[in-house]
């Protein structure tokens, strides 16, 4: 992979809070036109990987790069800037709340265009009508379940038509129709349009239909990485424990505890 | 809390604050998310100030005539009273009631925006959320502030009267009369004053918890509960200089 292919670069970065490591010395790079995913069990720094990707989060080392500048370079202004070619799926949503469906999807294109209000209609109807909700134009975020309102959430993060796209956990939640939706229209945007996608996900079985990429993240760095056929056939433990989902293996379910019996004991004394 | 941990949330709120005003142009040129922001912290703040006046005013007459009886001056009690509405009463008051209405409004929808990832949605959409969010509904709260201070003096005033005259028998000639003659346009320009500079204080301190709340339930309860605290003593406390210094 030569350089211009990679959209965005972490190099050797590290990230820690609280005196806690969550990454160290991470090399990554994503591919433009493809989608990339990240996985992990949970804690192992998957959302704090993409809030180093969107520049919400500065690393403690290293360097992230998107689009070919160093992110820690940006002032807020040229952060923005670089953000408008972005699009963000949050894990919940995060739909404004004191606005309806419409106007939720209408927002960025209030903020930062000056199109006429029947082409805003417009292209608000046509992103809601490819996440099935037209429908559901008027409806309040309250109004909607978990799995509708991150359909919302995801008209409203292509409704610029961003050169990148960013999903948190995109599936969680939603019914087996609405996830084949989803799941389609990731592909379609990628294909047709030749969106980068970055998608973080547990789900094993929807990744290894939807990526062309996947990174298994482990212990603040990168465990495998390749197709998730690759992935599936990788003889490390830990991958395979991860990937077949078994509580038995090198990782831990349990957090870290001193022994049951002595623990209820305690209490008893 | 040490020295050096209060320096640094002064030091962060002054910078806030700048961040604040330097957002003021962007927001006076959509004027429509600044009419919204008067309608939630002024419009709909109104009953509450407009009760409070009536009855701080109807206890003012009260106690105005049954201290000035003492002194065979009821015929003051118009003037008494609009001076002390006017100048202290009237704006601390209403500063306080503002706090503790609006001023927890804007903390909690802040603070719950915060929590929800409403902000950092809007981050990632390029729009920043101070100049969005937290700029209108400073700017909402500092235009309110004087005109509620107005219309609770002005409400008090006819509270006083309404004890003054009509209960106690204070000539009525003589309240209205006393009271013009003594009030100058400068004991209004005080109380416009205070209640610009309590304004500019609560609704900072409002969309400054807010925006800097731990994002947890607990932790909006108790950026709401730091908002009522903060604003009331800074109000007290600006009070006495700004009365120090114009009198």
């Amino acid at each position: 992979m030569t350089a211009q292919d990679a959209v965005a670069t972490l190099e050797g970065v590290g990230y820690a809070v609280g005196g806690r490591t969550i990454l160290a010395g991470l090399d990554l790079a994503i591919q433009r036109g493809r989608v990339t995913a990240i996985m992990g069990p949970s804690g192992t720094g998957k959302t704090t990987l993409l809030r180093l990707l969107t520049g919400q989060l500065q690393p403690s080392s290293g360097r992230v790069s998107v689009a070919g500048f160093d992110l820690s370079r940006l002032n807020r202004r040229d952060t923005y800037a670089l953000r408008r070619r972005m699009g963000m799926l949050f894990q919940n949503g995060a739909l404004l709340t004191d606005l309806d469906v419409y106007e939720n999807v209408a927002f960025p294109l209030r903020e930062h265009t000056d199109l006429p209000e029947p082409l805003i209609r417009r292209i608000v109807l046509m992103k809601l009508e490819a996440v099935g909700l037209r429908g559901a134009a008027r409806l309040m975020p309250a109004e909607l379940s978990g799995g509708m309102a991150r359909r919302v959430a995801l008209a409203r993060a292509i409704v610029m038509d961003p050169e990148i796209l960013i999903y948190d956990e995109p599936f969680a939640g939603l019914d087996p129709i609405a996830l084949g939706m989803v799941l389609r229209l990731i592909r379609d945007l990628n294909q047709s349009l030749g969106i980068t996608s970055i998608v973080v996900s547990h789900d094993v079985h929807v990744i290894e239909r939807l990526a062309d990429h996947a990174v298994l993240l482990s212990g603040g760095g990168i465990a495998a990485a390749g197709s998730p056929t690759e992935l599936a056939s990788n003889p490390d433990p830990a991958v395979r424990q991860f990937m077949s989902g078994s509580a038995e293996g090198p990782v831990p379910f349990h957090y870290p505890a001193p022994d049951l019996a002595s623990d209820l004991a305690d209490g008893v004394r | 809390m040490s020295l050096i941990t209060v320096t640094a949330e002064f030091g962060r709120f002054a910078l806030f604050l700048g961040r604040l005003v330097t957002g003021i142009p962007s927001t006076l040129r959509r004027p429509r998310l600044l009419i919204e922001q008067i309608h939630m912290t002024g419009a709909l703040s109104l009953v509450i100030i407009m009760l409070s006046g009536l009855f701080v005013g109807m206890v003012l007459g009260l106690q105005g005539y049954d201290l000035l009886r003492r002194f065979g001056s009821t015929e003051s009690l118009g003037t008494a009273a609009a001076l002390g509405l006017l100048r202290e009463l009237g704006p601390v008051i209403t500063a306080l009631l503002f706090a503790g209405r609006a001023g927890t409004a804007m903390t909690s929808e802040i603070g719950l925006m915060l929590a929800t990832d409403q902000l950092a949605a809007m981050e990632m959409m390029a729009v920043d959320p101070v100049r969005r969010i937290c700029v209108p509904r400073f700017v909402g709260g500092l235009l309110s502030m004087p005109l509620l201070a107005a219309i609770f003096s002005a409400i008090g005033i006819y509270g006083a009267q309404l004890v003054g005259v009509k209960l106690m028998g204070v000539d009525a000639g003589q309240f209205w009369s006393q009271m013009r003659g003594a009030v100058e346009l400068r004991d209004v320009l005080e109380g416009v004053v205070k209640s610009i500079a309590f304004g500019i204080a609560c609704s900072a301190i409002a969309v400054y918890e807010g925006y800097h709340a731990v994002p947890t339930a607990e932790g909006v309860g108790r950026a709401t509960t730091r908002t009522v605290v903060t604003s009331s003593v800074a109000i007290l406390a600006i009070d006495y200089m700004l009365t120090a210094v114009l009198l």
